[in-house]
């Protein structure tokens, strides 16, 4: 075919194939349109409903009403919500660094495990992702309550005498939220431990390192990545998780996740939940540029 | 007083289990002495032991039997931060997190080095393997030559008694490698520091070395300088890794005192030459020529001259000639199946033909007999 064959086609003066043709830019935009679509649909759209409805008043039903007002946001500069919001960060903080004292050593050996057996416990990290969190969530109630399989097994053995009553307290959701996102510290922490070469720890102890210092000052460093990553991915839900405080916290541990579910739900002021939103997202986006800033974002960081 | 060797392996052994379930020796009963400010090299093809070796005296790796001797001192189970030997490993393993300072400055840092101390022989050391300028730069942002010469500098920075090094210039392209050894083989002895050089590459190896150990299957087969293992290698493994060669094979006839005398039954003609390690009347031996080392006639009738007439004679016909400047490679068939290659050294210069020899060439194949070379199949 040579290329006289297009110019003799009679083509329309701004169709949308002769722009497909021929601009590069028309050509990108074109392909890259469902996941700009997927996007919008799913992120954009939603999060201008949010912040529209935050400006918004709550109705005598509980209906929302097209009233522009700002009583929302001023509502949330209450200490009490201040306190709850302290409390958030609080264990969400905890929760990130219980995750990465308990991921790092097993994600350190994972990735020094003989490489058939690495396959293996990386299943059995995400084995627990094939049940429904809330159904784990109830297992855990059946460990932790008064009487429970924790409480019988220590009584058999007679280390204690009454029940640790660890079920409805803070510990609980300290305990369910470690749970809950110890696999997203461990998988990125695998990742970048196990990019580490044993070469690299031959060189520090030929150079006169003991194991100790080669860790502190080779290993250590090259899985900051990991670290950074693995604290993104639990920090950030942290702050918006309600559902282990609720179950397991007895409703007495209130978290801002819990807050803005009963606004939406229980009190039903949407208004004022979707303001709590977007205070957790300035939030988590806060945190977020700060931290990667600091600790240096690169796309190397979740490979 | 015993000489003091920087480092020995009394009958050294390494078994490594297989993942098959079998195990290997990796290292066979090997016994080396090396001294002090020498540039020993350990040479042979993949999966010989000559890494393992090296291995062994870092202290990556203990002996399962056999004892690692460094400056006079049983190595035992030390560990390799105790040991006063340091690597240039064969990828660098250079510390990409730090720069280009911080590498060499490493293992400074872990004697506990004053800091301005540090700062002066990390400077000269950059300095020394000419990166003076490049301190600040990360591993990555170097060439492979550059991350070379980093790889040398953090070694050397901690004045060891021994370098071990493992296929330094094995990721270089072939020039720059070429400007490498001269490099290493210049810088050896200027810090007069005990150079032990992993290889594969025999003219790597013969051009750096004041000694040699030609290994293969585990087993350290000849140790000497580049002339000893090239002109009498003990073994025909050695004498076929070492440049090229011809090989006949036959059986011992008779052993004089320093002529041995071989029978080729291939081409139903005795043969003389010297023997190498013990043979005995009767054993199938290899006998080795080199392809320079022998003198072609044309098989004219006409004398030839220069000969002292204790020389080999064989006779064959050029198969193949191929002219390579210095020299013109032919082939040779010399009948029963049995080929030879011959070098023959392009001495004089003219355009004539008949000058070469050209295929389907009858000719005589003089040896000197202290060119042929009857070797054992094995090292006993």
């Amino acid at each position: 075919m040579t290329s006289g064959d297009y110019s003799e086609k009679p083509v329309k003066k701004y169709s949308l194939t002769k722009l497909l043709r021929e601009s590069k830019v028309a050509q990108g935009l074109f392909l890259i349109s469902p996941a700009n679509l997927y996007l919008f649909i799913l992120m954009v759209l939603p999060l201008l409903l949010v912040t529209g409805l935050s400006f918004l008043s709550r109705g005598t039903y509980g209906q929302v009403e097209f009233k522009f007002n700002l009583t929302n946001y001023t509502r949330l500069v209450d200490p009490l919500y201040a306190k709850v919001l302290v409390y958030t960060l609080y264990v969400g903080g905890a929760t990130t660094v219980l995750c990465i004292l308990i991921g790092y050593p097993l994600a350190y050996y994972i990735a020094r495990a003989p490489t058939r057996q690495r396959s293996l416990l990386l299943f059995l990290i995400l084995l627990p992702f094939w049940t429904n969190f809330i159904i784990r969530i109830y297992a855990w109630i059946m460990i932790l309550r008064e009487g429970g399989i924790l409480d019988t097994i220590l009584q058999f053995l007679h280390l204690t005498k009454t029940s640790l009553s660890i079920l409805y307290t803070p510990t609980a959701v300290m305990i369910g939220m470690v749970y809950e996102f110890l696999p997203f510290m461990v998988l990125p922490l695998y990742t970048s431990l196990e990019k580490v070469e044993n070469s690299l720890l031959e060189a520090a102890a030929d150079l006169g390192a003991p194991p100790w210092k080669a860790f502190l000052r080779v290993t250590l460093p090259l899985s900051i990545p990991g670290m950074v990553a693995g604290t993104i991915l639990t920090f950030i839900p942290a702050l918006g998780m309600f559902v282990v405080p609720d179950l397991m916290g007895g409703a007495k541990t209130i978290l801002i996740g819990n807050v803005i579910r009963n606004q939406f739900l229980t009190a039903r002021d949407w208004p004022f939940g979707a303001a709590a939103s977007m205070l957790l997202l300035i939030l988590t986006l806060a945190f977020t540029l700060y931290y990667t800033r600091k600790a240096g974002f690169s796309e190397d960081l979740l490979i | 007083m015993e000489r003091q060797f920087v480092v020995e392996f009394h009958d050294v052994v390494k078994i490594f289990p297989t993942p098959e379930g079998s195990q290997v020796n990796a290292v066979d009963h090997v016994s080396i002495q090396i001294n002090q400010g020498e540039f020993f090299s350990l040479l042979g093809p993949s999966g010989c032991g000559k890494t393992t070796s090296l291995r062994l005296m870092a202290g990556f790796e203990w002996p399962t039997s056999g004892e690692v001797i460094i400056n006079g001192k049983p190595m035992g189970r030390k560990p390799p931060y105790l040991r006063p030997v340091n690597t240039v490993f064969q990828n660098y393993a250079l510390f990409q997190h730090m720069n280009v300072f911080q590498n060499v400055a490493f293992g400074l840092e872990m004697e506990n080095v004053p800091k301005t101390e540090i700062t002066r022989r990390v400077g000269e050391a950059l300095e020394m393997v000419k990166l003076g300028k490049m301190g600040r730069r990360k591993p990555k942002q170097l060439s492979g030559g550059q991350q070379q010469r980093v790889a040398l500098a953090r070694a050397l920075v901690k004045r060891p008694e021994v370098l071990l090094l493992d296929e330094p210039l094995g990721a270089l392209d072939l020039k720059l490698r070429k400007e490498m050894q001269l490099e290493l083989k210049a810088l050896q002895e200027q810090v007069g520091i005990t150079f032990i050089y992993v290889t594969h590459d025999q003219e790597e190896a013969l051009t750096m070395s004041n000694r040699i150990a030609v290994m293969n299957k585990g087993k350290a087969l000849q140790i000497g300088g580049a002339v000893e293992i090239y002109e009498r290698p003990n073994c025909r493994f050695v004498a076929d890794f070492i440049g090229e060669t011809n090989f006949l094979t036959g059986t011992v006839k008779a052993i004089a005192k320093d002529k041995v005398s071989v029978m080729l039954p291939a081409l139903s003609k005795e043969i003389d030459g010297i023997g190498q390690g013990n043979l005995s009347v009767g054993e199938s031996v290899a006998v080795s020529i080199r392809p320079e080392k022998m003198r072609l006639a044309d098989d004219n009738g006409k004398e030839v001259s220069g000969l002292r007439g204790t020389e080999n004679l064989l006779k064959g016909k050029v198969i193949t000639t191929a002219y390579i400047g210095s020299d013109t490679r032919l082939v040779l068939d010399l009948g029963g199946g049995v080929q030879m290659r011959a070098w023959e050294q392009n001495d004089i210069s003219t355009l004539d033909p008949e000058a070469y020899y050209h295929s389907g060439d009858a000719v005589r194949i003089y040896i000197p007999f202290e060119n042929t070379l009857v070797l054992p199949e094995e090292v006993s």
